[in-house]
């Protein structure tokens, strides 16, 4: 080759490598895109969508063959309460945490503090009830004409005996006499266990 | 190509000129190196200034050991070690070992292909000057307000993006130092391709020069990566992009990825043109050709395609599907084969050869047993299960120095002692090597065997205090290091020795040297060599 010939071939040379040095610059950037779809679609660390697959993380402490049905009741004894819980029953697997609601209100001319009792049936069903979060715990001061709303949240032991498949939750409101408000409660603050 | 005047005699006949300082055959003074196009003057630039830096990253790695040398804080504030642990990683890599090997390139690679020069030799000028305005940036982050920034070599995210002022520098000295690896990795395709001289075919050139060529296309496809990364990191730094912010939307883990896709060929960048030198000087010193040259060919080629496939192996913890710590655990041990084919290979050539035992063959075993070593500690950190164990312990640090200190480091030994008689026509002083070689030795396994130990009980790197288990191994290792770092000054004094005032060299210094810049050139080589292409037969 003439030197000519090898300085044109130099530059062919030169122009090449410059196209690959800057198509490997633009490749460091493709990566930023294609680390997300990558992650998207293999579903690792994936900051950004909410996390799809959660619900099929699956709770061994959940017992996925059987269903127990949960059936709720609401009482007041003497007292000018209306107290209903928003859902008859629910189904649900033992082991599974559920979640319900209930409603009370104060249809008398004045504010009074009131206290709920649960009872189950059948009897024996009530080791087995784990409540994690319930209005029983502490007593509830309503003033006159309002109404809450307030949860119940629970878990039914996977050891309840096989034969029963059905469950039902009482709750029945006494009023509590005056000398026994606690006052946390007429202040309407959350604390106290009394159930 | 537009020339100086002196280019003539490259032969390219197109001599003409804004060239208006007067000088008979080459400029002098300042500006014979400032101005430089040749590629011996641009070597040498190389090779002196790779020298300053490794002073530089070896005082930083001083002031680590003194402060490692016992427990507790005793001589520096735990945020400038960290700095001084980044750049001297940093330094010692970009400034010391990469452009010492790109010196050995200019050197040798022209005069070992028969070429006149490099292919593009004002931009060979560029590639060498860019080189000290971005070591002054490293040096000059060191007093940003804040100081230094201390995140490490690798420069991770998140830390990168919250770090301060320094941090600017040392992304602008990465720019500048890609820019210059960039530009002379094009010019070492380019020259190998182009420019051999007739009957010098691809597969007969020194292997020196398919390592080199193997090494450029590396670079050319791995530092832009680097480049883009650092980018990314100024832009969430400063323009509100969140390539690496969580907060935004990015993702920290990201930068890793990108880094290693880089940084895993970095590491042959710097290993593969040492296998080079090794290759040259063995045989030389068994007085037999290189065993197995085109299995040394394509192995080379093998660790440079694998070394694209293997980056997440430093990544092993950052909680990758087990699948793909899996791939890579493999992919990696996979290096391990043509690896060995090259140290068996270098084995092969020395069996029933002529040995003698001067300087460069020396660094050349000593290259040969301690990178073999770091090679087995680097394959006991590829299996997962025992790398997230010892994952940024100082078992890594052995690992690695090993192979960068006792691998790379030994072999530019090996290629400084073994060119000295060519590049000056001076002889070094053969005593004082062998010293500098058996003191290197001693106190390089001193310094960081030790350290193997220290990482298996559990030390983590980059911490200025360690817990009191550790205070024995420390103290040795930190005497090890003040050691090869003062031998390291005998080594400059041999090499300014030799240049002043050793005995005149021979045309062919070493018997068994059979490549044509021993063969056909005088030493020391003449400023301009094959300027007409040699006859190869």
């Amino acid at each position: 080759m003439n030197p000519g010939q090898t300085e044109n071939a130099n530059w062919r040379m030169f122009a090449r490598l410059s196209v690959l040095a800057l198509l490997m610059f633009g490749f460091g950037f493709a990566m930023v895109p294609y680390y997300k779809k990558f992650c998207e679609v293999t579903g690792i660390t994936n900051l950004l969508q909410p996390n799809a697959k959660q619900s099929e993380i699956t709770n061994s402490q959940v017992d996925k063959s059987r269903w127990v049905t949960l059936e709720f009741d609401a009482n007041t004894h003497g007292m000018p309460w209306q107290f209903a819980p928003l859902q008859r029953s629910v189904r649900v697997h033992p082991g599974e945490m559920t979640q319900v609601e209930f409603q009370i209100k104060n249809n008398g001319s004045g504010a009074l503090v009131g206290q709920a009792i649960p009872s189950y049936g059948p009897k024996q069903g009530a080791a087995f009830v784990k409540k994690l979060e319930c209005f029983c715990f502490r007593q509830q001061a309503l003033a006159a004409g309002e109404t809450r709303r307030m949860p119940v949240q629970l878990v039914i032991d996977p050891a309840l005996p096989a034969n029963v498949n059905t469950l039902t939750l009482s709750y029945t409101f006494f009023e509590v006499p005056a000398a026994d408000v606690k006052k946390s409660s007429a202040a309407g603050a959350a604390n106290g266990k009394a159930g | 190509m537009s020339t100086a005047t002196h280019d003539a005699t490259h032969g390219h006949g197109d001599a003409h000129g804004h060239d208006d300082h007067a000088h008979a055959h080459k400029p002098t003074g300042a500006m014979r190196w400032i101005g430089s196009t040749n590629h011996k003057d641009i070597g040498t630039m190389y090779l002196w200034f790779s020298f300053t830096m490794f002073l530089v990253g070896g005082a930083m790695a001083m002031i680590i050991r003194a402060e490692l040398f016992q427990p507790g804080l005793q001589i520096v504030r735990p945020e400038f070690f960290n700095s001084m642990t980044t750049y001297h990683g940093l330094i010692m890599v970009f400034g010391a070992i990469m452009p010492a090997f790109v010196g050995f390139a200019n050197w040798l690679i022209p005069m070992q292909i028969g070429a006149p020069d490099m292919a593009f030799p004002r931009m060979n000028n560029l590639s060498f000057w860019l080189l000290p305005p971005a070591a002054l940036l490293l040096i000059a982050a060191q007093f940003a307000p804040g100081g230094g920034a201390g995140v490490g070599w690798t420069m991770y995210a998140p830390l990168t993006t919250q770090a301060g002022p320094a941090m600017d520098l040392t992304i602008f000295a990465v720019h500048i130092l890609g820019m210059s690896s960039i530009m002379g990795s094009i010019n070492i395709i380019t020259t190998i391709l182009n420019m051999r001289a007739p009957g010098m075919t691809l597969m007969k050139m020194p292997l020196f020069c398919w390592t080199w060529l193997i090494t450029a296309y590396l670079l050319v496809a791995s530092m832009p990566v680097l480049a883009g990364a650092v980018t990314m990191t100024l832009t969430d730094r400063h323009f509100g992009t969140s390539f690496f912010n969580a907060a935004g939307g990015g993702d920290p883990v990201l930068y890793q990825h990108i880094f290693w896709f880089f940084g895993h060929p970095e590491v042959y960048i710097i290993a593969i043109p040492a296998f080079g030198v090794i290759s040259q000087v063995i045989p030389a010193f068994s007085r037999k050709p290189l065993f197995g040259y085109a299995s040394m060919v394509y192995a080379t080629a093998s660790i440079a395609i694998l070394s694209f496939m293997v980056w997440a192996h430093h990544m092993y913890t950052v909680g990758m599907p087990v699948e793909a710590q899996l791939f890579f655990m493999y992919a990696t041990t996979l290096i391990a084969i043509p690896t060995g084919v090259k140290v068996f290979n270098w084995v092969a050539t020395m069996w029933k050869g002529s040995l003698t035992f001067e300087t460069p063959m020396l660094f050349a075993l000593g290259f040969l047993f301690l990178f073999t070593l770091g090679g087995f500690t680097g394959l006991v950190l590829s299996i997962t299960p025992v790398d997230v164990q010892i994952h940024d312990t100082y078992y890594v640090v052995a690992h690695f120095h090993y192979v960068m200190v006792a691998g790379a480091l030994f072999s530019a030994f090996a290629g400084i002692y073994f060119w000295l008689p060519k590049w000056t026509g001076r002889m070094y002083d053969e005593t004082l090597g062998k010293w500098h070689f058996w003191l290197s030795l001693i106190f390089f396994n001193v310094t960081f065997f030790v350290q193997h130990f220290l990482g298996l009980a559990g030390m983590p790197r980059r911490v200025p205090d360690y817990a009191l288990q550790f205070a024995e191994f420390n103290a040795i290792s930190s005497v090890g290091a003040f050691g090869f770092g003062l031998s390291q000054l005998l080594f400059l004094y041999v090499v300014l020795k030799c240049i002043t005032s050793g005995p005149k060299a021979e045309q062919k210094q070493w018997e068994g040297a059979d490549s044509i810049e021993w063969t056909h050139l005088p030493s020391p080589a003449p400023y301009h060599s094959f300027a007409t292409p040699p006859v190869l037969k």
